[in-house]
């Protein structure tokens, strides 16, 4: 998340050299003096290395410690249901039955549905402000673009409930239920919270991180690509599918499910408009459930272990989920933009 | 273009030289309209919130605690300081840690286990903010039996170390490797060269980072719903619940009345304004103090 934002273009390396030669240089020397001078840098070398290499294992020790919490507290649910309790439909605290498909569907359909929207999206943003607009609109459209990200989840969702959701139901939703309503899924009350409502607030979201994404990689293709296609006498926009989009496949592709990780682990915007009801229902018009948000709500109020355990057992299988395709996602991405990443520093 | 199509010979060019003009007029014509269906919203959001917020904000909201339903007025004056309380016990618990993390894997991380370390740092990146919630509750909460901010701040603390400890990297490998050459030449240590000479020259940099880092978890509610969990009154006790301004957002949102949704709204904007205002704010310390790469 945090890479696409840097600015990392502006940054070239030897700018720092001459700043560093003015200003810093003679306070280094003042400092270094009485080390000079005193007792060798060696056991200072020794201490200041093992410190540092703790840090780092830090964070691995901090995954270690969320995979071994995680594990250890879903026992008791994993030993009651098994491999069922992603196959149950119901979600019954009171009787400690729990079955997590409903929040599992809920989870994939807003998710996926996001993406359906996002991703057009996105590629035509990123594709405008590389290949089209004039250079002055660049920096300003990418920075409005970021600014998306920038906004916390709390506040997309406070939005949603109170523009998004009347909007919905005034008029999109009986629009769509007159034009589409025979395909099934458009069908039902529009009451406006909906999971249409939690695919459309997801795909505000993740827009910035599969466009900024997508800029990256589109800035990476090289020059003569496009020079190329336009010497053939390719117009701009078979210049820009023959020869920078179909090169910039695999790492679009990483933004694409780069966008996906964030979809599915998005709790509070989801949490208020998607409507709570752990229910499975062909209509986009029907509330849902999504695995993060049932944590949101029932994590604090749950009694008894199995209810507890079962709770964590979700976050366990969003955890392993979300870092499946974050996975993937940064392999895809690495190979496109960085070609080998920090290594090739090393 | 206009030759061929008079050119008789490529007559039979022509029709589709209009086609592929045509559909190159439709791409960019979408292109432009996918920029405008993204800008609206982020238009519409901020408009809206500068629209309610703005009517909402008083002296009351900033300075008082919430009033019990039914009542008028009360603010949010707890929430705002708890959310400053419990970010502050992040950046505590968080920046060191990320800070060294970054310079083990720029000093010393060119090999097998510093790129396991990088991989996990991403992986932890992408790891939903609601899952590190419950890990927090799992080792502070259950531990102390009650929630508390320190809770919320471990929690906090853990999602700002990926981001902080992969840009200090980037930013330490940027420093040219003759600045670190110069400083062994004259005889300083290694850990003297990285703090005072590398760290120093990439400080700008390692700073954006951090806030980047703190500017993504001031607005977190998910991790925080169990851990710092709310309250309606003023905590500064790392060891009892504390409001949050970001859970007092949600709740005060999904609530019937209307004079908590006017009051979610103002809090939307002092949080946006007070996370732009932070970042700004040490962004320009930054620039003035030393040269920028910021």
């Amino acid at each position: 998340m945090a890479s696409p934002v840097l600015p990392r273009p502006d940054m070239p390396a030897p700018q720092p050299v001459d700043g560093t030669k003015v200003s810093s240089l003679p306070l280094a020397g003042r400092q270094a003096e009485p080390f000079l001078r005193g007792s060798s840098g060696e056991a200072g070398d020794q201490v200041f290395k093992v410190t540092m290499l703790l840090c780092g294992s830090a964070v691995l020790a901090t995954l270690g410690l969320i995979v071994y919490e995680l594990v250890l507290r879903s026992g008791p649910s994993w030993h009651a249901f098994g491999f069922k309790f992603f196959a149950g439909r119901d979600w019954d605290p009171v009787n400690e039955k729990f079955g997590a498909m409903p929040f599992v569907y809920g989870t994939l359909v807003s998710s996926l549905l996001a993406l359906l929207i996002a991703v057009p999206l996105s590629i035509g943003v990123a594709v405008f402000t590389t290949e089209m607009c004039p250079k002055a609109l660049r920096g300003p459209l990418s920075f409005f673009v970021e600014l998306l990200a920038a906004i916390p989840s709390v506040v997309y969702g406070l939005w949603a409930i109170f523009v998004l959701v009347p909007i919905l139901s005034n008029y999109v939703e009986p629009f769509l239920s007159r034009t589409l309503g025979w395909t099934g899924f458009f069908e039902g009350p529009p009451y406006g919270i909906s999971m249409l409502a939690a695919g459309i607030i997801l795909a505000i979201m993740i827009i910035p991180i599969i466009s900024s994404i997508t800029r990256e990689v589109l800035m990476v293709v090289p020059q003569h690509q496009r020079e190329a296609a336009l010497a053939l006498g390719a117009t701009r926009w078979e210049m820009i599918r023959v020869g920078v989009l179909r090169n910039a496949r695999a790492g679009i592709m990483g933004g694409i499910i780069l966008g996906l990780g964030r979809a599915l682990g998005e709790t509070m915007a989801v949490t208020m408009v998607i409507g709570n009801r752990p229910e499975i229902a062909k209509s986009l018009f029907a509330p849902g459930y999504t695995m993060a948000s049932v944590l949101a709500n029932e994590f604090s109020e749950a009694t008894g272990d199995v209810y507890l355990s079962a709770l964590i057992e979700i976050g366990l299988a969003l955890f392993l989920v979300t870092i499946v395709v974050n996975a993937l996602a940064r392999l895809l991405v690495w190979t496109v933009t960085r070609g080998q990443p920090s290594r090739a520093n090393a | 273009m206009p030759e061929t199509t008079q050119n008789s010979a490529l007559h039979t060019v022509a029709p589709i030289a209009l086609r592929r003009r045509v559909t190159d007029h439709i791409m960019t014509g979408a292109a432009i309209l996918t920029v405008i269906l993204v800008l609206a919203p982020l238009v519409a959001i901020f408009a809206y919130l500068v629209y309610r917020g703005v009517g909402s904000i008083n002296w009351a909201f900033l300075t008082q605690t919430p009033k019990p339903v039914g009542e008028a007025g009360g603010g949010m004056a707890n929430a705002i300081v708890g959310s400053a309380f419990i970010l502050a016990l992040a950046s505590v618990l968080g920046v060191p840690v990320g800070v060294g993390a970054g310079i083990y894997l720029a000093e010393y991380g060119r090999n097998r286990f510093g790129d396991v370390i990088r991989f996990t740092a991403d992986v932890l990146n992408g790891v939903p903010s609601i899952v590190i919630g419950i890990v927090a509750y799992a080792i502070v909460v259950l531990t102390q039996k009650h929630f508390s901010a320190l809770a919320g701040g471990v929690a906090l603390a853990i999602m700002m170390i990926p981001t902080i400890t992969r840009t200090t990297e980037e930013m330490l490998l940027l420093v040219p490797q003759a600045l670190r050459e110069a400083a062994y030449g004259l005889g300083i240590p290694r850990w003297r060269t990285t703090l005072s000479i590398t760290l120093r020259t990439a400080t700008s940099g390692v700073i954006t980072g951090i806030m980047l880092a703190f500017a993504r978890v001031a607005g977190e509610t998910a991790p925080l719903l169990f851990t710092a969990f709310g309250n309606q009154f003023w905590n500064l006790k790392v060891n009892e619940p504390t409001a949050a301004l970001p859970l007092q957002i949600f709740n005060y949102a999904i609530s019937p009345y209307d004079e908590w949704h006017r009051q979610a709204w103002a809090g939307a904007l002092v949080l946006i304004v007070l996370i732009v205002t932070a970042v700004a704010a040490v962004r320009f310390a930054v620039r003035r103090g030393t040269f920028g790469a910021a």
